[in-house]
Protein backbone atom coordinates (compact mmCIF):
# COMPACT_ATOMS: atom_id res chain seq x y z
CA UNK A 1 0.00 0.00 0.00
CA UNK A 2 2.87 2.38 0.83
CA UNK A 3 4.00 1.73 -2.71
CA UNK A 4 0.85 3.32 -4.09
CA UNK A 5 1.21 6.26 -1.71
CA UNK A 6 4.80 6.76 -2.89
CA UNK A 7 3.65 6.49 -6.49
CA UNK A 8 1.06 9.17 -5.85
CA UNK A 9 3.68 11.36 -4.19
CA UNK A 10 5.87 10.94 -7.27
CA UNK A 11 3.03 12.16 -9.50
CA UNK A 12 2.36 15.13 -7.20
CA UNK A 13 6.07 15.98 -7.17
CA UNK A 14 6.39 15.79 -10.98
CA UNK A 15 2.95 16.70 -12.33
CA UNK A 16 4.18 18.09 -15.67
CA UNK A 17 6.31 15.00 -16.35
CA UNK A 18 3.40 12.69 -15.61
CA UNK A 19 0.86 14.67 -17.62
CA UNK A 20 3.13 14.99 -20.61
CA UNK A 21 3.81 11.22 -20.62
CA UNK A 22 0.10 10.52 -20.27
CA UNK A 23 -0.67 12.95 -23.07
CA UNK A 24 2.00 11.45 -25.35
CA UNK A 25 0.58 8.02 -24.64
CA UNK A 26 -2.96 9.06 -25.53
CA UNK A 27 -1.86 11.08 -28.58
CA UNK A 28 0.27 8.21 -29.87
CA UNK A 29 -2.48 5.62 -29.40
CA UNK A 30 -5.32 7.77 -30.70
CA UNK A 31 -3.46 8.87 -33.84
CA UNK A 32 -2.32 5.33 -34.62
CA UNK A 33 -5.87 4.07 -34.21
CA UNK A 34 -7.37 6.89 -36.28
CA UNK A 35 -4.93 6.36 -39.15
CA UNK A 36 -5.51 2.60 -39.04
CA UNK A 37 -9.30 3.06 -39.14
CA UNK A 38 -8.98 5.52 -42.04
CA UNK A 39 -6.97 2.95 -44.01
CA UNK A 40 -8.41 -0.40 -42.95
CA UNK A 41 -12.16 0.29 -43.06
CA UNK A 42 -12.24 1.54 -46.70
CA UNK A 43 -9.74 -1.18 -47.64
CA UNK A 44 -11.91 -3.84 -46.00
CA UNK A 45 -15.01 -2.58 -47.83
CA UNK A 46 -13.15 -2.55 -51.15
CA UNK A 47 -11.71 -6.03 -50.58
CA UNK A 48 -15.15 -7.47 -49.88
CA UNK A 49 -16.03 -7.09 -53.54
CA UNK A 50 -12.82 -8.47 -55.06
CA UNK A 51 -12.18 -12.02 -54.10
CA UNK A 52 -8.68 -12.41 -55.51
CA UNK A 53 -7.15 -9.33 -53.85
CA UNK A 54 -8.98 -10.25 -50.66
CA UNK A 55 -7.42 -13.69 -50.44
CA UNK A 56 -3.94 -12.20 -50.51
CA UNK A 57 -4.68 -9.23 -48.23
CA UNK A 58 -6.49 -11.27 -45.59
CA UNK A 59 -3.74 -13.89 -45.55
CA UNK A 60 -1.22 -11.07 -45.06
CA UNK A 61 -3.35 -9.54 -42.29
CA UNK A 62 -3.56 -12.91 -40.54
CA UNK A 63 0.21 -13.22 -40.60
CA UNK A 64 0.43 -9.61 -39.39
CA UNK A 65 -1.79 -10.48 -36.48
CA UNK A 66 0.53 -13.26 -35.27
CA UNK A 67 3.64 -11.06 -35.32
CA UNK A 68 4.73 -10.01 -31.79
CA UNK A 69 4.14 -6.29 -31.05
CA UNK A 70 7.64 -5.68 -29.76
CA UNK A 71 9.12 -7.28 -32.88
CA UNK A 72 7.25 -4.76 -35.05
CA UNK A 73 8.49 -1.83 -32.96
CA UNK A 74 12.01 -3.22 -32.94
CA UNK A 75 12.04 -3.80 -36.70
CA UNK A 76 10.90 -0.24 -37.39
CA UNK A 77 13.75 1.25 -35.35
CA UNK A 78 16.77 0.38 -37.54
CA UNK A 79 14.86 1.67 -40.59
CA UNK A 80 13.09 4.80 -39.34
CA UNK A 81 15.06 5.57 -36.20
CA UNK A 82 13.68 6.44 -32.78
CA UNK A 83 11.04 8.89 -31.60
CA UNK A 84 7.34 9.65 -31.91
CA UNK A 85 6.96 9.18 -35.69
CA UNK A 86 8.56 5.71 -35.93
CA UNK A 87 6.47 4.60 -32.93
CA UNK A 88 3.34 5.96 -34.59
CA UNK A 89 4.19 4.05 -37.75
CA UNK A 90 4.75 0.77 -35.88
CA UNK A 91 1.57 1.13 -33.81
CA UNK A 92 -0.48 1.88 -36.94
CA UNK A 93 0.87 -1.32 -38.48
CA UNK A 94 -0.24 -3.21 -35.36
CA UNK A 95 -3.75 -1.75 -35.49
CA UNK A 96 -4.39 -2.51 -39.18
CA UNK A 97 -4.94 -6.32 -39.20
CA UNK A 98 -7.82 -6.65 -36.71
CA UNK A 99 -9.75 -3.75 -38.26
CA UNK A 100 -9.15 -4.97 -41.80
CA UNK A 101 -10.14 -8.55 -41.05
CA UNK A 102 -13.26 -7.56 -39.14
CA UNK A 103 -14.42 -5.03 -41.74
CA UNK A 104 -13.93 -7.53 -44.56
CA UNK A 105 -15.70 -10.33 -42.68
CA UNK A 106 -18.57 -8.10 -41.60
CA UNK A 107 -19.25 -6.75 -45.10
CA UNK A 108 -19.08 -10.26 -46.54
CA UNK A 109 -21.65 -11.40 -43.98
CA UNK A 110 -24.25 -8.85 -45.04
CA UNK A 111 -27.12 -10.84 -46.58
CA UNK A 112 -27.00 -10.67 -50.40
CA UNK A 113 -30.82 -10.41 -50.37
CA UNK A 114 -30.64 -7.17 -48.41
CA UNK A 115 -28.15 -5.72 -50.88
CA UNK A 116 -30.35 -6.90 -53.78
CA UNK A 117 -33.35 -5.24 -52.22
CA UNK A 118 -31.42 -2.01 -51.83
CA UNK A 119 -30.32 -2.18 -55.46
CA UNK A 120 -33.92 -2.85 -56.47
CA UNK A 121 -34.93 0.32 -54.65
CA UNK A 122 -32.58 2.18 -56.98
CA UNK A 123 -29.69 2.78 -54.59
CA UNK A 124 -26.29 3.39 -56.14
CA UNK A 125 -23.26 1.29 -55.10
CA UNK A 126 -22.11 4.17 -52.87
CA UNK A 127 -25.49 4.45 -51.16
CA UNK A 128 -25.59 0.71 -50.59
CA UNK A 129 -22.22 0.83 -48.85
CA UNK A 130 -23.13 3.85 -46.74
CA UNK A 131 -26.74 3.12 -45.88
CA UNK A 132 -26.94 -0.67 -45.90
CA UNK A 133 -23.63 -2.48 -45.66
CA UNK A 134 -21.75 -0.27 -43.19
CA UNK A 135 -24.61 0.04 -40.65
CA UNK A 136 -25.17 -3.73 -40.72
CA UNK A 137 -21.43 -4.36 -40.44
CA UNK A 138 -20.86 -1.74 -37.72
CA UNK A 139 -20.93 -4.03 -34.66
CA UNK A 140 -18.29 -6.38 -36.05
CA UNK A 141 -16.17 -3.48 -37.35
CA UNK A 142 -16.27 -1.89 -33.90
CA UNK A 143 -15.29 -5.18 -32.33
CA UNK A 144 -12.20 -5.03 -34.54
CA UNK A 145 -11.49 -1.41 -33.58
CA UNK A 146 -11.86 -2.38 -29.93
CA UNK A 147 -9.24 -5.14 -30.24
CA UNK A 148 -6.96 -2.75 -32.12
CA UNK A 149 -7.40 0.00 -29.49
CA UNK A 150 -6.35 -2.26 -26.63
CA UNK A 151 -3.42 -3.56 -28.68
CA UNK A 152 -2.26 -0.05 -29.56
CA UNK A 153 -2.42 1.23 -25.97
CA UNK A 154 -0.53 -1.86 -24.88
CA UNK A 155 1.98 -1.39 -27.71
CA UNK A 156 2.41 2.28 -26.85
CA UNK A 157 3.83 1.20 -23.48
CA UNK A 158 6.52 -0.66 -25.42
CA UNK A 159 7.14 2.40 -27.61
CA UNK A 160 9.24 3.76 -24.73
CA UNK A 161 12.01 1.44 -25.91
CA UNK A 162 12.29 3.19 -29.23
CA UNK A 163 11.97 6.68 -27.79
CA UNK A 164 8.26 7.08 -28.42
CA UNK A 165 7.67 8.46 -24.93
CA UNK A 166 4.45 7.73 -23.09
CA UNK A 167 3.82 5.95 -19.81
CA UNK A 168 6.29 3.20 -20.67
CA UNK A 169 9.08 5.68 -19.87
CA UNK A 170 8.26 5.40 -16.17
CA UNK A 171 8.28 1.61 -16.35
CA UNK A 172 11.62 1.35 -18.17
CA UNK A 173 13.18 3.91 -15.80
CA UNK A 174 11.61 2.14 -12.83
CA UNK A 175 13.03 -1.23 -13.85
CA UNK A 176 16.45 0.24 -14.66
CA UNK A 177 16.75 1.87 -11.24
CA UNK A 178 14.58 -0.69 -9.44
CA UNK A 179 12.45 2.24 -8.31
CA UNK A 180 9.17 0.48 -7.53
CA UNK A 181 6.94 3.56 -7.14
CA UNK A 182 7.91 4.70 -10.64
CA UNK A 183 6.82 1.32 -12.00
CA UNK A 184 3.39 1.92 -10.52
CA UNK A 185 3.28 5.46 -11.94
CA UNK A 186 3.65 3.97 -15.42
CA UNK A 187 1.82 0.68 -15.07
CA UNK A 188 -1.41 1.65 -13.30
CA UNK A 189 -2.43 4.54 -15.61
CA UNK A 190 -1.52 2.44 -18.67
CA UNK A 191 -3.73 -0.38 -17.37
CA UNK A 192 -6.58 2.03 -16.68
CA UNK A 193 -6.25 3.49 -20.18
CA UNK A 194 -6.47 0.04 -21.75
CA UNK A 195 -9.44 -1.01 -19.62
CA UNK A 196 -11.16 2.32 -20.27
CA UNK A 197 -10.69 2.05 -24.03
CA UNK A 198 -12.03 -1.52 -23.92
CA UNK A 199 -15.15 -0.37 -22.07
CA UNK A 200 -15.62 2.68 -24.30
CA UNK A 201 -15.44 0.73 -27.54
CA UNK A 202 -17.60 -2.02 -26.07
CA UNK A 203 -20.27 0.58 -25.31
CA UNK A 204 -19.90 2.12 -28.78
CA UNK A 205 -20.22 -1.33 -30.30
CA UNK A 206 -23.53 -1.88 -28.50
CA UNK A 207 -24.80 1.63 -29.27
CA UNK A 208 -24.03 1.26 -32.98
CA UNK A 209 -25.75 -2.09 -33.35
CA UNK A 210 -28.90 -1.41 -35.40
CA UNK A 211 -32.02 -1.92 -33.26
CA UNK A 212 -33.09 -4.93 -35.34
CA UNK A 213 -29.84 -6.78 -34.68
CA UNK A 214 -29.70 -6.34 -30.91
CA UNK A 215 -30.06 -9.48 -28.89
CA UNK B 1 23.14 -11.69 -41.89
CA UNK B 2 26.85 -12.04 -41.12
CA UNK B 3 26.10 -11.24 -37.46
CA UNK B 4 23.47 -13.94 -37.47
CA UNK B 5 25.82 -16.52 -38.98
CA UNK B 6 28.63 -15.67 -36.58
CA UNK B 7 26.35 -15.70 -33.53
CA UNK B 8 23.85 -18.38 -34.43
CA UNK B 9 24.56 -20.21 -31.13
CA UNK B 10 23.44 -17.12 -29.20
CA UNK B 11 20.23 -16.98 -31.27
CA UNK B 12 19.66 -20.70 -30.80
CA UNK B 13 19.96 -20.43 -26.99
CA UNK B 14 17.56 -17.47 -26.94
CA UNK B 15 15.12 -19.36 -29.17
CA UNK B 16 15.30 -22.41 -26.90
CA UNK B 17 14.65 -20.32 -23.76
CA UNK B 18 11.77 -18.65 -25.57
CA UNK B 19 10.19 -21.99 -26.44
CA UNK B 20 10.70 -23.37 -22.91
CA UNK B 21 9.01 -20.45 -21.11
CA UNK B 22 6.21 -20.38 -23.68
CA UNK B 23 5.47 -24.09 -23.41
CA UNK B 24 5.68 -24.03 -19.59
CA UNK B 25 3.22 -21.14 -19.41
CA UNK B 26 0.86 -22.77 -21.88
CA UNK B 27 0.90 -26.05 -19.96
CA UNK B 28 0.05 -24.30 -16.66
CA UNK B 29 -2.61 -22.13 -18.29
CA UNK B 30 -4.13 -25.11 -20.06
CA UNK B 31 -4.41 -27.12 -16.83
CA UNK B 32 -6.12 -24.22 -15.05
CA UNK B 33 -8.39 -23.51 -18.02
CA UNK B 34 -9.52 -27.11 -18.30
CA UNK B 35 -10.77 -27.08 -14.70
CA UNK B 36 -12.28 -23.59 -14.81
CA UNK B 37 -13.64 -24.09 -18.33
CA UNK B 38 -15.47 -27.33 -17.49
CA UNK B 39 -16.90 -25.72 -14.38
CA UNK B 40 -17.93 -22.62 -16.35
CA UNK B 41 -19.60 -24.75 -19.02
CA UNK B 42 -22.02 -26.05 -16.36
CA UNK B 43 -22.81 -22.82 -14.52
CA UNK B 44 -23.66 -19.47 -16.13
CA UNK B 45 -22.57 -17.63 -13.00
CA UNK B 46 -19.07 -19.14 -13.11
CA UNK B 47 -18.86 -18.44 -16.84
CA UNK B 48 -19.74 -14.81 -16.27
CA UNK B 49 -17.12 -14.35 -13.55
CA UNK B 50 -14.39 -16.37 -15.21
CA UNK B 51 -14.71 -14.44 -18.45
CA UNK B 52 -14.98 -11.11 -16.64
CA UNK B 53 -11.85 -11.59 -14.56
CA UNK B 54 -9.74 -13.20 -17.27
CA UNK B 55 -10.94 -10.52 -19.72
CA UNK B 56 -9.56 -7.79 -17.46
CA UNK B 57 -6.24 -9.66 -17.13
CA UNK B 58 -6.10 -9.96 -20.92
CA UNK B 59 -6.60 -6.23 -21.42
CA UNK B 60 -3.76 -5.10 -19.14
CA UNK B 61 -0.78 -3.94 -21.24
CA UNK B 62 1.96 -6.59 -21.19
CA UNK B 63 4.75 -4.40 -19.90
CA UNK B 64 2.48 -2.85 -17.26
CA UNK B 65 1.54 -6.35 -16.09
CA UNK B 66 5.19 -7.40 -15.82
CA UNK B 67 5.96 -4.16 -13.96
CA UNK B 68 3.09 -4.64 -11.50
CA UNK B 69 4.38 -8.12 -10.68
CA UNK B 70 7.87 -6.88 -9.81
CA UNK B 71 6.97 -5.66 -6.28
CA UNK B 72 5.33 -9.06 -5.66
CA UNK B 73 7.67 -11.62 -7.22
CA UNK B 74 10.68 -9.59 -8.36
CA UNK B 75 12.47 -10.00 -11.69
CA UNK B 76 13.00 -13.28 -13.48
CA UNK B 77 11.31 -16.23 -15.02
CA UNK B 78 8.47 -16.69 -12.52
CA UNK B 79 7.33 -13.11 -13.13
CA UNK B 80 7.20 -13.77 -16.87
CA UNK B 81 5.42 -17.09 -16.51
CA UNK B 82 2.71 -15.66 -14.23
CA UNK B 83 2.12 -12.89 -16.74
CA UNK B 84 1.98 -15.28 -19.69
CA UNK B 85 -0.40 -17.64 -17.90
CA UNK B 86 -2.69 -14.72 -17.04
CA UNK B 87 -2.76 -13.58 -20.66
CA UNK B 88 -3.72 -16.94 -22.09
CA UNK B 89 -6.42 -17.76 -19.50
CA UNK B 90 -9.17 -15.72 -21.15
CA UNK B 91 -8.79 -17.38 -24.54
CA UNK B 92 -8.40 -20.91 -23.16
CA UNK B 93 -11.18 -20.78 -20.55
CA UNK B 94 -13.59 -19.29 -23.07
CA UNK B 95 -12.83 -21.88 -25.72
CA UNK B 96 -13.01 -24.85 -23.33
CA UNK B 97 -16.37 -23.65 -21.95
CA UNK B 98 -17.84 -22.73 -25.33
CA UNK B 99 -16.60 -25.97 -26.89
CA UNK B 100 -18.34 -28.06 -24.21
CA UNK B 101 -21.51 -25.98 -24.38
CA UNK B 102 -21.73 -26.49 -28.13
CA UNK B 103 -21.94 -30.27 -27.77
CA UNK B 104 -25.52 -31.11 -28.84
CA UNK B 105 -27.64 -31.96 -25.76
CA UNK B 106 -29.15 -34.96 -27.61
CA UNK B 107 -25.72 -36.57 -27.76
CA UNK B 108 -25.21 -36.09 -24.02
CA UNK B 109 -28.72 -37.43 -23.36
CA UNK B 110 -28.06 -40.48 -25.51
CA UNK B 111 -24.82 -41.15 -23.62
CA UNK B 112 -26.64 -40.83 -20.31
CA UNK B 113 -29.33 -43.19 -21.62
CA UNK B 114 -26.57 -45.72 -22.36
CA UNK B 115 -25.70 -45.61 -18.68
CA UNK B 116 -22.55 -43.46 -18.80
CA UNK B 117 -21.63 -41.59 -15.65
CA UNK B 118 -21.07 -37.83 -15.89
CA UNK B 119 -17.31 -38.38 -15.66
CA UNK B 120 -17.45 -40.77 -18.59
CA UNK B 121 -19.64 -38.38 -20.56
CA UNK B 122 -17.10 -35.64 -19.99
CA UNK B 123 -14.11 -37.76 -20.99
CA UNK B 124 -15.60 -39.75 -23.84
CA UNK B 125 -18.23 -37.46 -25.31
CA UNK B 126 -17.93 -33.79 -24.35
CA UNK B 127 -14.15 -33.23 -24.42
CA UNK B 128 -13.56 -35.12 -27.69
CA UNK B 129 -16.39 -33.20 -29.38
CA UNK B 130 -15.15 -29.90 -27.97
CA UNK B 131 -11.57 -30.61 -29.05
CA UNK B 132 -11.60 -28.55 -32.29
CA UNK B 133 -12.72 -25.42 -30.40
CA UNK B 134 -10.20 -26.10 -27.62
CA UNK B 135 -7.36 -26.48 -30.12
CA UNK B 136 -8.46 -23.26 -31.84
CA UNK B 137 -8.12 -21.53 -28.47
CA UNK B 138 -4.75 -23.14 -27.89
CA UNK B 139 -3.60 -21.73 -31.21
CA UNK B 140 -4.51 -18.13 -30.33
CA UNK B 141 -3.09 -18.55 -26.82
CA UNK B 142 0.20 -19.87 -28.21
CA UNK B 143 0.65 -16.88 -30.50
CA UNK B 144 -0.21 -14.53 -27.63
CA UNK B 145 2.23 -16.22 -25.26
CA UNK B 146 5.08 -16.10 -27.79
CA UNK B 147 4.42 -12.39 -28.21
CA UNK B 148 4.35 -11.73 -24.45
CA UNK B 149 7.55 -13.74 -24.00
CA UNK B 150 9.40 -11.27 -26.24
CA UNK B 151 8.60 -8.44 -23.83
CA UNK B 152 9.33 -10.65 -20.81
CA UNK B 153 13.04 -10.50 -21.64
CA UNK B 154 12.92 -7.07 -20.03
CA UNK B 155 12.33 -8.62 -16.62
CA UNK B 156 15.26 -11.02 -17.16
CA UNK B 157 13.21 -13.99 -18.31
CA UNK B 158 15.55 -14.70 -21.24
CA UNK B 159 14.34 -15.56 -24.72
CA UNK B 160 14.49 -13.76 -28.04
CA UNK B 161 13.59 -10.40 -26.53
CA UNK B 162 17.04 -10.40 -24.92
CA UNK B 163 18.61 -9.96 -28.36
CA UNK B 164 16.17 -7.15 -29.21
CA UNK B 165 16.79 -5.23 -25.99
CA UNK B 166 20.53 -5.58 -26.08
CA UNK B 167 20.45 -4.60 -29.76
CA UNK B 168 18.41 -1.49 -28.98
CA UNK B 169 20.59 -0.42 -26.05
CA UNK B 170 23.82 -0.88 -28.01
CA UNK B 171 22.27 0.45 -31.23
CA UNK B 172 23.28 -2.72 -33.03
CA UNK B 173 20.74 -3.30 -35.80
CA UNK B 174 21.73 -6.86 -36.86
CA UNK B 175 21.06 -8.09 -33.33
CA UNK B 176 17.62 -6.44 -33.35
CA UNK B 177 16.86 -8.03 -36.72
CA UNK B 178 17.98 -11.46 -35.52
CA UNK B 179 15.81 -11.30 -32.38
CA UNK B 180 12.74 -9.74 -33.97
CA UNK B 181 12.69 -11.83 -37.13
CA UNK B 182 13.28 -15.09 -35.27
CA UNK B 183 10.40 -14.19 -32.92
CA UNK B 184 8.14 -13.45 -35.90
CA UNK B 185 9.13 -16.72 -37.54
CA UNK B 186 8.47 -18.66 -34.34
CA UNK B 187 4.99 -17.11 -33.98
CA UNK B 188 4.08 -17.70 -37.62
CA UNK B 189 5.32 -21.30 -37.61
CA UNK B 190 3.54 -22.10 -34.32
CA UNK B 191 0.33 -20.59 -35.70
CA UNK B 192 0.63 -22.61 -38.89
CA UNK B 193 1.40 -25.87 -37.08
CA UNK B 194 -1.56 -25.48 -34.72
CA UNK B 195 -3.81 -24.57 -37.66
CA UNK B 196 -2.88 -27.93 -39.19
CA UNK B 197 -3.61 -29.68 -35.90
CA UNK B 198 -6.93 -27.84 -35.62
CA UNK B 199 -7.89 -28.98 -39.11
CA UNK B 200 -6.94 -32.58 -38.35
CA UNK B 201 -8.87 -32.63 -35.08
CA UNK B 202 -11.90 -31.04 -36.73
CA UNK B 203 -11.94 -33.65 -39.46
CA UNK B 204 -11.80 -36.42 -36.87
CA UNK B 205 -14.58 -34.90 -34.76
CA UNK B 206 -16.88 -34.77 -37.79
Amino acid sequence: MTLFVEAWQFIVAHPERFLSALWTHIALSASALAIAVAIAVPAGVALASSRRAAQFAIAAANVGRTVPSLAVLALVMPILGTGFAPSLFALTLLALPPILINTYTAIRQVEPDVVDAARGMGMTRREIVRKVELPLAAPVIFAGIRIAAVQVISGAVLAAYIGGGGLGDFITAGIAMMALPQLIVGAVPATLLALGADRLFGALQRALTPAGLRT
Amino acid sequence: MTWFLRNWDQVAIALWQHIVISVTSLAIAFAISLVVGIWAARHDRVMHWALGVSGVLYTIPTLAFLALLIPLVGLGRSNAIICMVAFSLMILVRNVAVGIREVPPEVVDAARGMGMSSGEILRRIELPLALPVIVAGLRIATVTVISVAVVAAYVNAGGLGTLIFSGISSDHAPKIWAGALTACALAIIADWALAQLERGVRRRAE
